[in-house]
């Protein structure tokens, strides 16, 4: 009998999915009061798997195709807290383009649930599965305001894209069964020996299968157009929530069934880490719309979290985990400061837009002031902790090239966060923005923001949690 | 060690912008930001005041250390200061408050927003110069950008936009190199604490790339040519009280941080590159007073002036000789008091006339008597007369290059008479001469707040010139004793 007790939150955030639709058929008029339930479902699922951590070793159910261990643990809890706040702050905005329909929160409660399974797993199967889970789910949220030609278009992007890299990570996955005789990633490890350079092509297509939902370059042109198009919550949740499942899954992949053809893996995180840095920082300088430029910088921000991952070690897992944490909550910050522009139930997403900001919001210009150095990482913002923790693992391993090159786009992409502080701060001002922002906005961007200001006084803390993250 | 005297004086300014960042008026008018800020940094002068009274000056060890765990395994937060560093703290807190206070005209809007950029941007700079761990240094070296950066771009002139993004880009790209070294420091010898470093030396076969890495920021910082060309932007779009903030003490973190990191932690590799110092200083000292003699905008001037007295302090601190240093470390000082009050000098005619070019003056004696007699004090002083502090940088810094090299001694000493050339013209146009423009007549001399700044200026740049000795006492045994350690090194490796 397998514990299922483990998996409860899996169990219990399926059933509610069921539950809701049931109810959203039945029930006129009950996108709010889904809404809401959602909301608790997720907590619930987070309380629940803050308590079992207490106590976790390693378990694995279904023979062996499924993990829980303390990587898991995190990395779930990360993905239910943003899950959270994402569905939480874009009640008004939803509101305002007429699509609070039931299929919202419902629609990230299966991509969470997808996401979940992604992180514990622990077999190609199962990873597939819940990677079809989630990028189903995601397909149609990129769509979700669906009257819009840019939403539908982003949402086929995705799609069809998206489907093609699942195609080549599908193959990887039969290519490397083929050569060991296993899904199972533990089993895998132990074939190794035989079938070194044929387990290499394998392992080629998996990783661009996973590069591409993580928007890694050069598989990263959806990434622009997926982000302008969709509705700007949704947006937020794809720079955030599918990152932290996929890098779960990097980490898993390369450091449990591969981790001795390191040489073999190594030189593509390299190069897909330096692509995407020095690519992110350079793209991002001639944008005019905030969120393709986000787009651009999410791209440098993930190839700052695969150099950590290139270094293979403990210290770079922890740092590159310890770094999309911190992005996620920088971003949060950023995306709530872009969803309280607007006026007269009209959002703004220009850079022009946000000129002169800081004559008539002071507040939210200082927020986005912090927010955006600290992008840039600029010290003592927390930005520049996960930069540090990122090139202090990236040094170790006698990285030199890596780390150069990636301190010196850091250097290009503070041009471009530059630009931003520059138009909010040195140009004229424009009208004023609506200031009648639901709570939960106000809360996420002082919560972001004064975590990010005040990082530096206990860095310590997020490097005990993640440290006992320790996978090789 | 009781009160933590050090991270009081870190922390005071940032407390107080805090108290002015909830305070509510940010409308010109009101005053009271102005003194509260004022009171925030002039009680962290006294503070500082009283580090130095008792500050032990018979010894070179380390005083008032305060070591707390922060990072554990990686860094601690460790602060402390000795001989060398202490008088840049009072520099840094003697000039901040007289910044402030001169904050009259020239900060038209969003006066209480300026105030929390000074005060945060003084923490950060007492930062640089107390902190013993290379991270915490990185940390206050980078993190001035930001408030500086803010200062250049809100309130700067018209091309504010371009000098800020300069003045940010260069710095940043000079500083990256140095985070590169600093953690691969720690790789190398499993710290970063500096005291830790300095007994156990860093493996020579590093220490070339590594002093390159800390080259390039500080020669950024420095500035030294030709990484130079931001800072003549900097300054001439910032406002007053931001150039002075840059020339006096900004410009001091690079000559502090040669003499601290570069000789103190790689003797070898210091050793190997002085000749490339002596190259950059000399170019620079004659490159750039020519250049000076150019100009036509005062305060582009003064900062092309700046550029050329560091390159004396560059290559006074690569003499590594008793004199050489102290001479670096009180040109420094000097250059701090005195850059930061002809700064101050341009920016009482700019208020007035809204002009920094030269020739709209000429004959301002006639007009303004008292600010002409404080001008020529500082225009003295910058050129090195004997009585001023200049003197004693300068004289000094000669003598150990002398010892070392006489071929770029020579040079330099033309650079000194370059120096008295182009400041004498720049006062001779200025303040003597017919007067030729008809508004000037209007201008009315200093009012009293100007003239307690330039003569509180003026003290002690004319004190310490006559009377060295307390600086002397003060920094003689840290800088025998990094000497001392720096030919141990060298003989030992």
């Amino acid at each position: 009998m397998e514990n299922l007790q483990l998996v409860l939150p899996e169990i219990f955030i399926a059933l509610s999915i069921m539950f809701l639709l049931i109810l959203g058929v039945f029930k006129k008029n009950s996108s709010n009061l889904i809404q809401n339930i959602s909301l608790i479902v997720l907590l619930i699922s987070t309380v629940i798997i803050f308590n079992e951590t207490i106590e976790i070793k390693k378990f694995f159910l279904f023979g062996d195709s499924f993990v829980i261990d303390y990587l898991s643990s995190f990395m779930k809890m990360v993905t239910l807290l943003s899950a959270f706040i994402v569905l939480a702050i874009s009640k008004n905005y939803l509101k305002i383009f007429q699509i609070s329909k039931i299929e919202y929160p419902i629609l990230i409660l299966s991509s969470v649930l997808g996401m979940m399974i992604m992180i514990s797993s622990n077999d190609l199967i199962v990873f597939y599965m819940g990677l079809e889970l989630q990028s189903l789910a995601l397909y149609v949220l990129a769509t979700f305001n669906r009257d819009n030609i840019k939403s539908s278009e982003a949402g086929l992007k995705y799609f069809v894209l998206s489907a093609l890299s699942s195609g080549l990570l599908l193959y990887g996955c039969s290519l490397i069964y083929g050569f060991s005789g296993s899904t199972n990633f533990d089993v895998i490890s132990s074939q190794l020996n035989s079938n070194e350079y044929s387990l290499t092509f394998g392992i080629v297509f998996i990783l661009v299968g996973l590069a591409f939902k993580i928007s890694a370059v050069p598989f990263h042109m959806w990434a622009p157009d997926v982000y302008e198009g969709s509705p700007t919550t949704v947006t937020l949740f794809f720079t955030m929530v599918p990152k932290i499942a996929a890098l779960t899954v990097f980490i898993r992949f390369l450091f449990i069934p591969f981790q001795n053809l390191i040489e073999q893996w190594q030189m593509i995180l390299i190069f897909l880490s330096i692509a995407s840095m020095l690519f992110g920082a350079i793209a991002a300088i001639g944008q005019t719309n905030i969120k393709r430029l986000i787009a651009y910088s999410s791209i440098g921000h993930v190839g700052y979290a695969l150099a950590g991952l290139a270094s293979a070690s403990n210290e770079g897992i922890q740092s590159s985990i310890i770094y999309l944490t911190i992005y996620i909550i920088m971003n949060l910050g950023l995306f709530s400061c872009l969803l309280m522009m607007k006026r007269n139930n009209e959002y703004f997403e220009k850079i022009d837009d946000l000129s002169g900001l800081s004559k008539n919001h002071p507040l939210l210009s200082l927020s986005l002031l912090v927010i955006l150095f600290s992008l840039a990482g600029i010290p003592p913002l927390a930005g520049f902790f996960a930069k540090l923790y990122i090139f202090k693992a990236v040094i170790e391993q006698s990285m030199y090239f890596l780390a150069i090159v990636g301190l010196l786009s850091t250097v290009i992409a503070a041009f471009y966060y530059l630009r931003i502080i520059k138009i909010i701060y040195f140009d004229q001002e424009q009208k004023k923005y609506d200031e009648d922002h639901s709570l939960w906005l106000k809360f996420s961007l002082m919560i972001s923001t004064i975590l990010i200001l005040f990082y530096f006084i206990s860095p310590g803390q997020l490097i005990e949690v993640v440290s006992r993250i320790n996978i090789i | 060690m009781d009160f933590p005297i050090i991270s009081a004086l870190i922390l005071l300014p940032t407390i107080g912008s805090l108290f002015l960042f909830f305070t509510k008026s940010n409308n010109e008018s009101n005053f009271t930001v102005k003194y509260v800020a004022l009171f925030t940094s002039l009680v962290n002068f006294m503070l500082s005041i009283y580090l130095w009274y008792l500050f032990d000056q018979n010894t070179s060890e380390f005083q008032f250390v305060e070591e707390r765990e922060w990072v554990a395994g990686f860094v601690n937060y460790k602060v402390g200061v000795d001989g060398i560093s202490i008088l840049f703290i009072v520099l840094t807190t003697f000039i901040t408050p007289l910044c402030i206070i001169s904050i009259n005209n020239s900060i038209k809007f969003r006066l209480r927003d300026f105030l929390i950029a000074v005060l945060i941007m003084e923490s950060f700079m007492i930062g640089v110069f107390c902190s013993l761990d290379l991270i915490i240094f990185y940390l206050f070296f980078e993190a001035g950008l930001i408030p500086m950066f803010l200062i250049i771009g809100i309130w700067g002139g018209q091309r504010r936009v371009y000098s800020a993004f300069k003045f940010f880009l260069y710095t940043l790209l000079g500083s990256v190199l140095m985070l590169v070294a600093i953690i691969s420091i720690y790789w190398i010898s499993g710290t970063t604490d500096v005291i830790k470093l300095y007994q156990l030396g860093i493996d020579p076969k590093y220490q070339n790339l590594l002093w390159l890495a800390f080259f390039s920021s500080f020669a950024v910082k420095t500035p030294m040519w030709p990484v130079h060309t931001w800072l003549p932007d900097a300054h001439v779009e910032a406002p007053t009280a931001g150039s002075v903030l840059l020339a006096a003490i900004l410009l001091k973190m690079a000559g502090y941080g040669f003499i601290r990191f570069s000789l103190g932690l790689f003797p070898l590799a210091s050793e190997l590159f002085t000749p490339l110092i002596y190259l950059l200083s000399v170019i620079a000292i004659i490159f750039t007073s020519l250049i000076a003699l150019m100009q036509d905008d005062m305060k582009k001037l003064i900062a092309y002036s700046s550029v050329a007295h560091m390159g004396f302090v560059t290559l006074g601190i690569f003499t590594i000789q008793q004199q050489g240093i102290e001479g670096s470390i009180i040109q420094m000082l000097s250059h701090g008091l005195v850059s930061a009050a002809l700064f101050l000098c341009v920016g009482v005619v700019y208020d007035r006339m809204h002009s920094r070019l030269i020739n709209t003056y000429g004959g301002l004696i006639s007009i303004i008597p008292k600010y002409s007699v404080l001008f020529m004090v500082f225009t003295l002083a910058s050129l090195g007369l004997p009585g001023t502090t200049g003197f004693v940088g300068e004289f000094l810094i000669l003598m150990g290059v002398f010892n070392d090299n006489i071929l770029v001694a020579v040079i330099a000493s033309v650079g000194v008479i370059l120096g008295a050339a182009y400041i004498l013209w720049l006062y001779k146009r200025v303040v003597f001469g017919k007067l030729i423009n008809k508004d000037l007549e209007k201008m009315i001399d200093l009012n009293k707040s100007e003239y307690f700044i330039l003569v509180s200026l003026a003290i002690p740049i004319l004190f310490f010139g006559f009377y060295p000795e307390p600086i002397f006492n003060t920094i003689e045994v840290s800088v025998d004793n990094l000497i001392t350690m720096y030919s141990f090194n060298l003989t030992n490796k």
